[in-house]
């Protein structure tokens, strides 16, 4: 199957350094301390933040920093057909281990112990790439909640199909077998965290593919600066300032 | 619990300024280099298909089996293959029993990653009837002592169970070609899984403020490190997959130094593991030759040429074959003695068939034979059709010499059964 045209255009008519259209909007879950939705294309992610508040279970307290929790969910309607999903499956709780520590590397943790932080990030639409709009959604949910970050965390994935590298997969392009490389990185530090990739890839070529998917996450977190700024200067308004 | 990494120990400050520290001079607590492995040792069970890997204090034992299922309705050619990984509490004190936690599912998917999305077992193969019949292979990885890097060690483990592992042949029978017979090992000789290539991971750990890298932590250096990385890799120069799973952020440069290391190590992995299997093949294929049972062919030969020893002195026709055959009769008898096999390894009850028990019977029937030899040699100067004639005699007397000594036994073995029968009837 021909993923990339004659003329360089693919199924959905971007060029292969192109990213998908993004959306952001802060505020959607008003009872969360902090929520977010984040799209990319087709995909939809809601993101909501609660904390710092009291740590539920005693026994997890930790002394020093604070306890962050992540719970990865999609929705059963999210996927073209609509399935049951068991909540503990195997793929949820690795997405849910891998957002965990990713914002465990920029949250400040060492100034909140004895505190606890929750992450819910639900997949409403998945076209491809719900990992990165999760991680994008759970860093903005986070800003809107106040926490002290070091750093934004943004991420994006790319691919490389008809030896060409494509930037942030839809879902065809994603099942189409060939690797799939995400990125996570802190922008101003320049540092990757999040790399996740499978299917195979001579070394080189990765390297390009993996160079492509951080200037991705350049792009997203342009972005989220722009939302952020937006956001900030509407507050500023409301009061009066 | 289940919040903190598996491995995490509690540590004090001092342990982890000492490892600290002395990460920055190059040195590490067990004194080896920063990239350098620990020993490996990779050692075969008794069945085929499974596997004991030991890197340095870790232990993981990998065991594969198949059977036959239906396929997936997308892929109705492939077979499937699904891994299993149980963090046994005997390993650590933070693993519980029960559903996996997050770092047993966590090291699965990286496992199961570097195997299925870079084709590294061939899926095809496992194809009986497409769509209706193929082979399930299910890899089970148990931790049985967690010294750290845990992810290398099961994945080493789980290749290794898979180089080693025999599916039973089957073939399509019945009327319309559609029944599928599974011979038994025995029957027709199993087959191995077809592997393109061996995806190595090899796990990275990032400790400290400074990011100094090392390769194969320990579980020590687990709980002190901010980021952990696990390539996986073959000695095509193919990355198969990659697991950075948040942590502490790391330069592009680095992680590009990082997978050049992993390479070279893959390398150095790939041909240990090679060298392990072949050694265990070439035990096997061995151990195969010797499990031969002696059936009536092979008896027939020895009876064949303890006549022909017997027959020299009084047949002088003979004695031009007598040069050939003394080499063969040697040979035989040697092979004979060094065989191991044969029914003693697979009947409690018996003996064996003895080599010198047989010629001492045979002797004392040598008489009566001898005669209708003579007649028949003087007819026919060919000494190997008398041989022949002597063969159906001997085969006569091999009976009656096994069946003797079956039916001696077989007096005892007549009340031992009535009381088995007896035993499973109260039960019931």
């Amino acid at each position: 199957m021909e993923f990339v045209s004659p003329e360089g255009l693919r199924l959905d008519g971007r060029r292969p350094m192109e990213m998908r259209q993004l959306r952001a909007e802060l505020g959607a879950v008003s009872r969360a301390d902090g929520s977010a939705i984040f799209e990319m294309g087709n995909t939809k992610v809601i993101a909501a933040v609660y904390g710092p508040r009291e740590v539920q279970h005693r026994g997890q307290q930790l002394n020093d920093k604070a306890l962050i929790r992540c719970e990865y969910t999609m929705a059963n309607f999210s996927t073209g057909d609509r399935m049951r999903r068991p909540k503990g499956d195997r793929r949820s709780t690795e997405i849910s281990l891998v957002i965990r520590q990713t914002m465990e590397a920029c949250i400040m943790t060492h100034l909140m112990p004895h505190s606890q932080i929750d992450i819910f990030v639900q997949v409403l639409q998945a076209d491809g790439g719900t990992r990165s709009a999760c991680i994008n959604a759970a860093t903005l949910a986070l800003a809107d909640a106040g926490i002290p970050m070091c750093d934004l965390v943004t991420s994006c994935s790319a691919g490389y199909l008809n030896t060409t590298p494509l930037l942030d997969l839809n879902y065809v392009e994603d099942s189409a077998g060939g690797p799939d490389v995400t990125v996570g990185i802190l922008p101003k530090l320049d540092k990757v965290t999040l790399l996740q990739m499978d299917a195979k890839l001579p070394m080189d070529i990765f390297e390009n593919v993996m160079q492509l998917a951080t200037e991705g996450c350049k792009a997203v977190a342009n972005y989220i600066r722009e939302v952020l700024m937006e956001n900030t200067k509407q507050l500023e308004n409301r009061r009066g300032v | 619990m289940e919040q903190r990494l598996a491995n995490s120990l509690i540590m004090t400050v001092n342990e982890k300024k000492f490892i600290e520290s002395a990460l920055l001079s190059d040195i590490r607590v067990d004194g080896r280099r920063p990239f350098d492995y620990r020993n490996l040792t990779i050692r075969f069970g008794s069945e085929d298909g499974s596997s004991e890997v030991q890197l340095g204090q870790t232990q993981v034992i990998g065991f594969v089996t198949g059977q036959l299922t239906q396929p997936y309705r997308d892929r109705p050619n492939e077979g499937a293959f699904s891994i299993y990984t149980e963090f046994s509490p005997m390993a650590d004190l933070s693993f519980e029993p029960g559903r996996p936690g997050e770092s047993a599912i966590e090291l699965g998917r990286i496992v199961d990653r570097g195997l299925r999305e870079s084709r590294a077992v061939d899926m095809e193969s496992l194809c009986v009837i497409a769509g209706k019949l193929v082979w399930s292979i299910r890899i089970d990885l148990h931790i049985i002592d967690n010294g750290g890097n845990l992810v290398d060690a099961a994945n080493i483990a789980a290749l290794a169970a898979l180089s080693t592992y025999r599916r039973p042949e089957c073939t399509l029978g019945g009327e319309d070609g559609q029944e599928v017979i599974v011979h038994p090992p025995d029957v027709r000789e199993p087959l191995p899984l077809i592997l393109h290539h061996f995806p190595v991971a090899v796990t990275f750990g990032f400790i400290g403020k400074e990011n100094t890298v090392v390769i194969d932590p320990t579980h020590y250096e687990e709980s002190v490190m901010g980021g952990s990385m696990t390539a996986t890799l073959n000695t095509n120069g193919d990355v198969c997959a990659i697991q950075k799973a948040g942590g502490d952020g790391v330069l592009q440069s680095v992680i590009m130094q990082c997978l050049r290391i992993a390479s070279v190590k893959a390398g150095d992995i790939t041909s240990k593991i090679k060298n392990a299997v072949e050694s265990y093949n070439t035990q096997r294929s061995l151990k195969k030759i010797k499990r031969h049972n002696p059936d009536q062919h092979h008896s027939s030969d020895v009876a064949k040429n303890h006549m022909e020893r017997l027959t020299v002195g009084s047949d002088q026709s003979v004695t031009g074959s007598q040069f050939n055959e003394p080499d063969t009769t040697n040979k035989r008898n040697s092979t004979l003695k060094s065989f191991s096999g044969g029914p003693a390894s697979w009947d409690p009850y018996s003996k064996g068939v003895d080599g010198d028990e047989l010629r001492t019977s045979l002797a004392s029937r040598v008489a009566p034979v001898d005669k209708q030899k003579e007649e028949s040699s003087q007819v026919n100067p060919e000494t190997k059709s008398s041989p022949k004639s002597s063969d159906t005699n001997s085969l006569a007397s091999i009976n009656k010499v096994g069946s003797e000594i079956k039916q001696s036994k077989t007096l005892k073995d007549a009340v031992k059964p009535k009381h088995k029968r007896r035993n499973k009837s109260n039960a019931k």
